[in-house]
């Protein structure tokens, strides 16, 4: 019962920040409330006992993917102005997509459920725990799929890197892989020589 | 080579294992940190403190008003007046003010007084609550002299041989 | 409607019961502050040791209460706020710097199963808890209006974001070894009886000290406080904060400390076991909470020892720290356990049930 009473506070939570995502002016108020969302859906899926699916939103996208962005988002500096400008002249458009796309996924939605079968059991409560079913299932079953998709991520990571890497000639940067190198002996130099009295007489 | 064999090495945080290793003797080492108002550490009988005004033993006030102090002080911080005593007209400050605000504490007041009147004492721990208190007027001057004159003393009798 | 009725009529009637269970959450939280202010303390004391200092010692015996009368003091300063700060994060921030660094310590057992929540997934729990905490931070930073604050935030950000991985990397490690989520399977898979060499930090000994030295990062302590960096951004994020706003940050950072130690002393330490496991030394060799916790002191006295003797790493060296160095030695060692786990290198204790 309590279970079904948190299922419906987080959903009210998800649902409405997931509105203020699009509604809020301020655009770092507004990555924030997709902070807000993503951290909801994560409890949800808690909920529903897919724990490590839950975490892992929380650790890849709460955690690092939405740290970036905000950090991005705060460093811009978007006039509010600016982006509520074309509001209403592009509204007709964006209301138009959204019908469709509505239409689209209801219709998709309800030629499932007309030939819905019952979902089989959930095959991760005889494993055990959930993480390891699908550490297992990861590995064995979709091991190709798996190993495809994090390459096609290597590539888009270094392609990522390589588009947006620039040498600025001119340009004087310390490297801190040569700095650390350095020995002491390479810059300084002990010089051992005799004492010498100051000389007498008048000061130069 | 010689750089494969240096980055290797630095994977084993000797550089920083080596400053640990000073940090963790200074941390047993015994510590001689003075505890300041509990206990103090001994004054050289040449400290120059606060100032005071001595008089002879008789209780006639040293000082005659030749203003060397005025003269010589070099943050202008001495202020002197004088004039006839009333009573038998010898010349004596009606005036003798020194603003701690200005004084630097150089002690060459006291090298210049003929008459050893003016003196720093070893007080150094003094304060001030209201405006116009850093003024050392002749009266509290007179005071400290009298207040403290056995150390005064004690401390130019230490010293006099060297003089 | 009348579902919904019923559903509160349930609701209030489990209130007792619920209750309860946020008191018994609670429960732990007490003596983690008061172990914070103690940390504090000691902190000041030991930096203060390793400088030939006395540390503070005029309030109370020892100078022990000198943590608590500056809490008392800080509690009664007034809350500044900048005037064109944005005024419900700028108060938000501070308590979602403390949220997560409260929240961890659900899944740390101080004994075999004993934890608040004996959760199986409770190493990504907290992964998922610390990678929580640099909200406080970057939202401290930008809501403060101030160009010191924010650049403390921006560095905070990229660094928790950079360690993060390595330190994840360093979990991994432990995971292959164990092959359990769960912190007391973790432990368990320590036991055996060759004492301390059953840990897991010497298989793991690279890990280790990565692990730590991220933890470190991941807190920003010295010699990693960029994101504070008194001598060139003046105090960082909370450079706008004052009085119980910046107490909570300070206690947010200091229970954060604590908790790394006390992971690393579980992951890597054989948490709660005796170093003598299995020489038959008596009570020396029996199992407690008490060597977890002298372990973890030993842990968390590293913490200011670095800070003691460290000078602050510039901006540019920690990321290539994180990124040259750590992440590919980390994932070098990764083969290194699969390989120690797949032919055997390692015993694994007893009671581990994967």
């Amino acid at each position: 019962m309590t279970q079904q009473i948190l299922f419906y506070a987080f959903a009210a939570v998800l649902v409405a920040s997931a509105l203020a995502v699009i509604t809020v002016k301020n655009s770092v108020h507004a990555a924030l409330c997709l902070v807000l969302t993503f951290f909801t859906a994560a409890s949800i899926w808690i909920l529903a006992e897919a724990e490590f699916l839950g975490l892992a939103l929380i650790v890849v996208y709460v955690g690092a993917v939405m740290v970036l962005f905000l950090f991005v988002v705060m460093m811009l500096d978007i006039k509010e102005e600016a982006v509520r400008e074309g509001f209403i002249r592009f509204l007709p458009v964006g209301v138009v997509v959204a019908v469709v796309m509505l239409a689209e996924m209801l219709s998709l939605i309800g030629v499932r459920a007309l030939q819905a079968v019952p979902l089989p059991e959930n095959p991760a409560l005889a494993a055990g725990s959930n993480t390891s079913w699908l550490g297992k299932a990861l590995f064995t079953q979709f091991l190709l799929p798996f190993e495809v998709a994090a390459l096609i991520l290597t590539v888009a990571l270094i392609a990522a890197v390589t588009l947006t890497l620039r040498k600025r000639g001119g340009v004087r940067s310390q490297k801190p892989g040569q700095q650390v190198l350095v020995q002491r002996d390479e810059r300084l130099r002990v010089v051992k020589m005799a004492s010498e009295a100051p000389s007498t007489g008048e000061s130069p | 080579m010689n750089r494969v064999v240096r980055y290797i090495k630095s994977l084993f945080l000797l550089e920083l294992l080596q400053g640990l290793w000073v940090t963790g003797k200074y941390f047993v080492k015994p510590k001689y940190t003075m505890q300041y108002p509990m206990e103090k550490i001994p004054k050289s009988n040449r400290f120059r403190g606060l100032h005071a005004l001595r008089r002879y033993p008789n209780g006639e006030e040293r000082c005659i008003a030749c203003k060397l102090c005025e003269a010589v002080c070099p943050a202008l911080a001495i202020t002197i007046d004088a004039a006839p005593r009333a009573s038998d007209g010898q010349r004596r400050t009606t005036r003798y003010e020194i603003d701690l605000f200005k004084c630097i504490f150089c002690g060459f007041c006291e090298e210049s007084c003929p008459v050893d009147s003016i003196v720093e004492t070893d007080i150094h721990e003094y304060h001030f609550e209201k405006r116009g208190e850093n003024i050392l007027t002749k009266e509290k001057l007179l005071a400290l002299g009298d207040r403290y004159e056995a150390q005064i003393a004690a401390a130019r009798a230490q010293d006099a041989a060297y003089r | 409607m009348d579902s919904l009725i019923a559903l509160l009529n349930n609701f209030i009637h489990d209130w007792p019961n619920l209750s309860l269970v946020i008191g018994l959450i609670l429960l732990p939280l007490l003596p983690l502050i008061i172990s914070v202010a103690m940390y504090v303390w000691w902190e000041r004391k030991v930096i203060g040791w390793m400088h030939v200092r006395l540390g503070p010692n005029q309030v109370g015996p020892m100078g022990l209460a000198q943590a608590f009368a500056d809490v008392f003091k800080l509690l009664f300063k007034e809350i500044t706020v900048p005037e064109k700060a944005s005024r419900f994060l700028f108060y938000l921030a501070p308590l979602l710097a403390l949220t997560p660094a409260m929240a961890a310590w659900a899944v740390v057992p101080i004994g075999n199963r004993m934890a608040w929540s004996n959760a199986n997934a409770g190493l990504l729990y907290l992964l998922a808890m610390t990678s929580l905490g640099v909200y406080g931070i970057i939202l401290a930073g930008w809501a403060s209006n101030s160009k010191y604050a924010f650049l403390g935030a921006m560095r905070s950000a990229a660094q928790v974001v950079s360690y993060e991985i390595a330190m994840g990397m360093a979990l991994v490690s432990v995971l292959i070894l164990c092959g359990s989520l769960n912190l007391s399977d973790i432990v368990n898979a320590q036991a055996g009886s060759k004492g301390l060499f059953e840990w897991f930090w010497l298989p793991l000994a690279p890990m280790f000290v990565i692990y730590f030295i991220s933890g470190v990062a991941e807190t920003n302590r010295a010699p990693f406080d960029v994101a504070e960096g008194e001598s060139e951004i003046v105090a960082g994020f909370h450079v706008e904060y004052s009085g119980s706003a910046f107490a909570i940050f300070f206690l947010a950072e200091y229970a954060n400390m604590i908790l790394v130690a006390f992971l690393s002393s579980v992951l890597f330490l054989g948490g709660w076991l005796s170093p003598f496991q299995g020489w038959h030394l008596g009570p020396l060799s029996a199992p407690g909470w008490w060597w977890l916790f002298a372990k973890a002191f030993g842990m968390a006295f590293l913490f200011l020892w670095f800070r003691a003797t460290f000078p602050r790493y510039r901006y540019d060296q920690i990321m290539r720290l994180g990124w040259k160095v750590f992440i590919p030695i980390t994932i070098a060692w990764i083969f290194v356990a699969g390989c120690l786990a797949f032919f055997g290198g390692v015993t694994i204790g007893p009671g581990v049930n994967p």
